[in-house]
């Protein structure tokens, strides 16, 4: 839904719509830059990353350091850990939000309030709190290094944000429609799976995407609970990259790391602009 | 009678709905905020052979009187503080801007979610490269305009890490503040403009007469919620800097990172999470409480 709003330059003097114009590609390209940055230096070869002043278009353009990248076992192993760890959690999340949606949203359940009160207080609160006790309990269940020691949490912390999104989503579906569906013998459950879940395919999209980004780019309890290389999801690994010391960074190797792990969002974000605006709006807030 | 009857089989079904949600977050939230709060209260550390002693209010003290403690606050304040002012300016720029209409209005946007998609730990390995003193673009932008004529070791330095930090963090959220308070400036109803205009107001003053005063609850809400999350900030310093030179960027999380994993001090760490909730709690309310009079007159 996009709007226009007059604000008192309808009869627009001719420059300053250019100015508009301008300052608008502006804040694109500074919101781009680090990132295309990357991609730039990821193409380069080794002298020339070194060269000064640096070059803004390479020279010899190479994929040398993704073959490289992909050739070192534990990057493709990063990769497929946090796709397949988000997906799970997003996949969970979505499933056990929808069903506390639901509730909250149509069945009159006591101290419905008071709980949705919690959650949005609940979300305020940092890793770092989390953290220790999560590690605790990790390590008596020895979980450390299975992807559930991440799903779990990943879970949970998403869930306050998509319940909800998704319950003022559900109260704008029409009762008479879930009404005719009892008529016409559905169970409960039928009708939230049969009827509701697909009626809100949209608002389920949404919030997927948002939980899937969430997940994705965790770092804390990804650095802390997987220890083992094989184990790691992308974020704690390329960040593992980073020696003690930096002046030897390999930085063409982490720079062809940094695009890659970024690559599935920039796509999320290039196709699902518009929902994703919308799901942050509409959820109010979320980092 | 019947609908009597519906009523409260739609309460259970309710709460068999409920479960799994409330089982997570009980077991995975409330639980570690719990077990934090009576750590609070032990002393477990390298001392004890890790056994949990209590102690009562000792590790309070002990947080009381650590300087260090108290200079990671005061760190996690100056950043928040700064990072967050210019964030809601350039935020509320970015939104007046693209709430006008133009030529690839969707394209911009799109290039707006960039930032905020990208995970931070990895953004900061970008960072670092772009602040990087030898190699890295930002001194060769500065050099090549004549801003400085020495490249300048960046995340050496103490206020200049702090400075290289604060970059990154507002390049990565005040795109996000964008979306917030663009969502709140698409809910101002359009008459409000149109009466405005009558009186034959010129844009500034429609800006300081409608917009401003209508996106108040929305600024107050992204100010709160960002001031929260930056005092928790880990990830970004943690991969950039992790918390150097000297302490100079350290923040309280990652103080709090280093006392429960590198120093093994378990129920200190825990007073240190709990002292630090309840000061950024004071500073939230600090804030909210004059915002929320000024939104209501």
């Amino acid at each position: 839904m996009t709007t226009k709003i007059p604000t008192g330059k309808q009869k627009t003097v001719h420059s300053s719509r250019i100015w508009l114009q301008v300052l608008a590609w502006l804040v694109a390209c500074w919101c781009i830059a680090p990132f295309v940055w990357q991609i730039i230096t990821s193409l380069k070869t080794p002298s020339e990353i070194i060269s000064i002043p640096a070059t803004l278009v390479p020279k010899h353009p190479n994929l040398s350091y993704y073959s490289a990248l992909f050739a070192r076992k534990p990057f493709a192993r990063y990769f497929l850990n946090s796709l397949f760890i988000s997906t799970v959690s997003t996949l969970l999340c979505l499933l056990f939000s929808s069903m506390a949606a639901y509730s909250f949203a149509r069945l009159r359940v006591r101290g419905a309030r008071w709980m949705s009160l919690m959650l949005v207080l609940i979300s305020l609160f940092p890793g770092i709190v989390f953290f220790f006790p999560l590690y605790e309990m990790v390590r008596v269940t020895g979980t450390a290094n299975n992807p559930i020691a991440l799903i779990i949490p990943y879970v949970t912390f998403n869930l306050p944000f998509a319940i909800l999104i998704l319950t003022s989503f559900f109260r704008t579906l029409s009762v008479e429609i879930e009404e005719a569906a009892k008529v016409d013998g559905f169970s409960r459950l039928q009708i939230l799976f049969k009827i509701v879940m697909p009626l809100s395919a949209p608002a389920l999209a949404t919030t997927g995407i948002l939980v899937f980004i969430g997940c994705w780019n965790e770092f804390l309890l990804s650095l802390t609970f997987m220890t083992r290389d094989s184990s790691k999801t992308i974020t704690a690994g390329i960040a593992s990259l980073s020696g003690a010391n930096t002046l030897e960074l390999p930085w063409g190797p982490i720079a062809a790391a940094v695009v890659i792990s970024t690559l599935p969002l920039v796509v999320l974000v290039a196709v699902f602009q518009r929902r994703i605006i919308q799901g942050l709006s509409a959820g109010g807030v979320k980092g | 009678m019947d609908a009597s009857r519906d009523r409260m089989s739609d309460q259970k079904f309710g709460f068999v709905l409920l479960t799994p949600g409330i089982m997570f977050v009980l077991c995975i939230a409330i639980y570690p905020i719990l077990r934090i709060l009576w750590l609070s209260f032990q002393t477990q550390n390298l001392g004890t052979d890790l056994h949990a002693k209590f102690s009562g209010m000792d590790n309070y003290i002990r947080v009381i009187n650590d300087g260090h403690f108290f200079q990671s606050i005061y760190t996690t304040c100056i950043f928040t503080f700064i990072a967050v002012s210019i964030e809601l300016l350039l935020g509320l720029g970015f939104a007046l801007l693209l709430n006008e209409t133009f030529r690839g209005r969707g394209f911009v946007r799109a290039c707006a979610l960039i930032p905020w998609a990208m995970p931070t730990a990895v953004l900061a390995l970008a960072w670092t490269w772009v602040f990087n003193d030898q190699f890295g673009i930002f001194n060769d932008l500065l050099i090549n305009t004549g801003i400085i004529s020495h490249p300048v070791v960046w995340l050496g330095g103490t206020t200049t890490a702090m400075f290289a930090v604060i970059f990154a963090d507002v390049w990565k959220t005040a795109p996000f503040m964008m979306i917030i308070l663009l969502a709140g400036m698409q809910n101002i109803r359009r008459d409000l403009y149109e009466a405005i205009q009558i009186d034959g107001a010129h844009s500034v003053k429609s800006f300081t007469l409608v917009t401003l005063p209508m996106l108040m609850p929305s600024i107050t809400l992204a100010l709160l919620f960002r001031i929260i999350q930056s005092f928790g900030i880990f990830d970004l310093v943690f991969v950039m800097t992790g918390g150097g030179p000297g302490n100079s960027t350290e923040t309280v999380a990652i103080y709090t990172y280093n006392t429960f994993l590198r120093y093994l001090d378990f129920g200190y760490g825990a007073a240190m999470i709990i002292v630090t909730f309840f000061i950024m709690a004071g500073l939230s309310l600090a804030i909210y409480w004059p915002l929320k009079r000024f939104n209501q007159n």
